[in-house]
């Protein structure tokens, strides 16, 4: 009888004790948003708005409004992929700063394929193979960074952003030349009818790229929590010298990571074009690749809580293009606030860990290292130095 | 293919290159420093637009380029203290602070721009240029090279002044160790932090002179997200440079040249799609990172925060 009163107080404490942890990461995440729509609201003020009914405008037109509710949930579903895809690289230490490269050049390749596909195999093959070949090209376009870094270290932050202007230029390239409609007016590919695209949900204007969206997110959850790949990944981004004695291999792992980023970067540059535009318009580049690195630290890249933040964001952003135009001022000014809730959740953390929690950011990400540090190339300052350096 | 060499290709080219280079040159200089002293300064693009944006504002109520120029140091330099105070006094990850600081400038230059100039739109003056005599008079390159703003010839002067100072001076040594054995420095009685935060400031005011140039001088004008990409271009400059400040020349002008090209080929009738020229620099770092992969290195401690007593 003791026993089991005792082993349900365990329980208890131990739920209390999760519960408790579950507030923490609630504050931790939600403070940051507060801050800097208070910060927002207060450079809204100054230039002559009322901060309110900008925020009202925001929220009646992006999360209350049918339409703009439908809107948001559609501008999930890209986000979402390219949210997964940054996990993915962002838990292994890998920085994948060009995902806008990887999406538009994917996206070209959707749009510029597509509809003359449709008609010779039909509409559902069309769009599975245009889903694969996305992110196979996404999975390409990080091919170079990854070997690379892989084989000599070489800093990903300067490969994936020199790999994300060119493949931009190179969609751009793709959509004025081979790729080119014959209709007249501003260069761009044939659009792909309504009805042969990504199909609508529940007789609703959504498209099932929200479904594909969530289904990666959740798969890059399972993987990243429940298999020794995922384990392997983290080990691997916690600590990279401590992975090769481990036992690991982590050019591999490297590889691995870099691939299944792209890839998910790439079904995403499909799945806006499938489901939404229809069309590649030359120059189209939402720059989404920052924009959605914000959201994943928010969500201390736990794929599941990312659902959230992308939720808020796309939110803010639908909602936010509304009430810009309505306060009259650009709607570049939610590029601000993003930043604002990046930077306060930083110095949230901060302060957090100076009361002695746990960290949730990648730690020594940019660190530059060698997969496999080579014996016959004694090189002091070489990149297996970093951590020497911290002595 | 006689006249890809005519002087109007060539005069175009140099003349279109320099403007390109320019600020590409100051704030890779600054961010050379700031990585030397073992800060990687993501942040370098928003600091040149919130320069930008500083210099065309001062220059335009002014009318003055050098204030317009001392106006983006300032405003490069206040956006770099945020960055020293984050990643310097407290120790936060330097790319997160750094893509946060991107995305508020961005956002607050464009906001501030369409609020305040968003209906007329006003353009500055073209700024004085001091001709150096005699060199002037060289036959094709003396117009495009020696006819320039006076701070085009203090930024080649200054980055050989950057390399005496990092290779010759005391704090140039201490900035070196800050990025290599920051350790060791604060064992020798030298406050890491406090080299550090200077390598970031120098940074924020060198990327903030090159935003005021690209504004005041180069463009004439602000528009929002004028810099595209110059600040992660400048990045990638320092870091080709490998701690050898004259180097950034090099790299200023390779970049420059190519953003230029595009617009020479066309003033002498060979049309190409600049889209196939935009992309020549950065498939030129690609390459030369294939080519020099192994050679290339780092400060042994860059983007690691350092915490005393640490293993």
């Amino acid at each position: 009888m003791s026993g089991a009163a005792g082993s349900s107080a365990v329980s208890g404490a131990l739920s209390r004790e999760r519960l408790r942890a579950g507030a923490t990461i609630v504050s931790a995440s939600v403070v940051p948003v507060i801050l800097a729509f208070f910060v927002g609201g207060l450079i809204i003020a100054i230039l002559g708005r009322n901060p309110f009914s900008f925020y009202g405008d925001m929220i009646q037109r992006g999360l209350l409004d049918s339409n703009g509710l439908q809107e948001s949930i559609i501008r999930m579903a890209p986000l979402l992929l390219i949210a997964a895809g940054l996990i993915v690289a962002f838990k292994a230490g890998l920085w994948n700063l060009g995902a806008d490269g990887q999406f538009l050049l994917a996206a070209a390749f959707a749009a510029g394929l597509a509809p003359s596909l449709v008609g010779s195999i039909g509409v559902a093959p069309t769009l599975i193979a245009m889903l694969v070949l996305a992110a196979i090209v996404g999975a390409a376009w990080t091919l170079v960074p990854a070997l690379l870094r892989a084989k000599y270290g070489v800093n990903e932050i300067i490969t994936t952003l020199m790999m994300s202007f060119i493949g931009i230029g190179l969609a751009n390239l793709l959509v004025k030349g081979p790729f080119q409609t014959d209709v007249g007016g501003v260069a761009r590919t044939d659009t792909l009818q309504v009805e042969d695209r990504l199909p609508d949900l529940f007789g609703t204007r959504i498209h099932s790229g929200i479904i594909i969206a969530l289904a990666a997110i959740i798969a890059v959850h399972v993987v990243m929590t429940r298999t020794s790949l995922g384990l392997r990944l983290q080990i691997l981004g916690a600590n990279m010298p401590g992975a090769v004695h481990a036992g690991l291999k982590p050019a591999k792992l490297i590889v691995v990571a870099f691939l299944v980023s792209g890839a998910m970067i790439g079904l995403a540059g499909a799945v806006e074009i499938l489901g939404v535009t229809g069309s590649f318009r030359v120059d189209f580049n939402p720059a989404w690749g920052l924009l959605v690195i914000p959201l994943v630290f928010l969500a201390r890249l736990n794929a599941l809580a990312s659902i959230g933040f992308v939720a808020l964001f796309s939110v803010v952003q639908i909602g936010g293009e509304t009430a810009s135009r309505e306060a009259d001022i650009s709607s570049d000014f939610l590029l601000a606030l993003f930043g604002l809730v990046l930077l306060f959740m930083a110095i949230t953390e901060y302060l957090r860990q100076r009361r002695g929690s746990t960290a949730y950011l990648p730690s020594q990400g940019a660190a530059p290292g060698p997969a496999e540090p080579e014996p016959d190339e004694p090189d002091p300052s070489g990149p297996l130095a970093p951590q020497e350096g911290a002595r | 293919m006689t006249d890809v060499f005519s002087d109007t290709f060539l005069t175009a080219l140099i003349a279109g290159g320099l403007l390109a280079a320019m600020p590409l040159l100051f704030a890779g200089l600054g961010e050379l420093v700031s990585e030397q002293a073992g800060v990687l300064n993501v942040g370098l693009e928003g600091m040149m637009l919130v320069g930008a944006y500083a210099g065309f504002v001062v220059a335009l109520e002014t009318g003055s380029t050098w204030l317009g120029l001392g106006a983006g140091l300032v405003g490069g330099l206040l956006t770099a203290v945020l960055m020293a105070v984050l990643c310097v006094r407290m120790n936060l990850d330097q790319i997160v602070i750094g893509v946060a600081i991107v995305l508020i400038a961005e956002g607050l230059t464009s906001l501030l721009h369409g609020a305040q100039y968003g209906e007329s739109r006003p353009n500055l003056d073209n700024p004085p240029t001091l001709d150096l005599p005699l060199l002037k008079e060289i036959p094709v390159l003396g117009e495009s090279l020696f006819s320039q703003h006076p701070i085009v010839y203090i930024g080649f002067i200054f980055a050989f002044v950057v390399h005496w100072f990092l290779r010759r001076t005391s704090l140039g040594l201490s900035i070196r160790a800050a990025g290599e054995q920051p350790a060791a420095l604060d064992a020798s009685g030298v406050s890491v932090v406090r080299i550090r935060t200077f390598g970031v400031l120098f940074a924020g005011a060198l990327a903030g002179i090159g935003g005021g140039y690209l504004a005041t001088i180069g463009a004439g004008t602000f528009t929002p997200f004028m810099t595209q990409g110059a600040g992660f271009i400048a990045i990638v400059i320092a870091m080709l440079a490998r701690g050898r400040a004259p180097l950034t020349i090099v790299g200023a002008l390779l970049f420059g040249m190519s953003l230029s090209i595009a617009t020479a080929l066309q003033l002498i009738g060979v049309d190409i799609p600049t889209d196939y020229v935009q992309m020549l620099p950065f498939l030129t770092v690609i390459v030369v990172l294939l080519l020099f992969a192994r050679r290339s290195v780092l400060p042994a401690a860059l983007a690691l925060p350092y915490v005393r007593g640490e293993r």
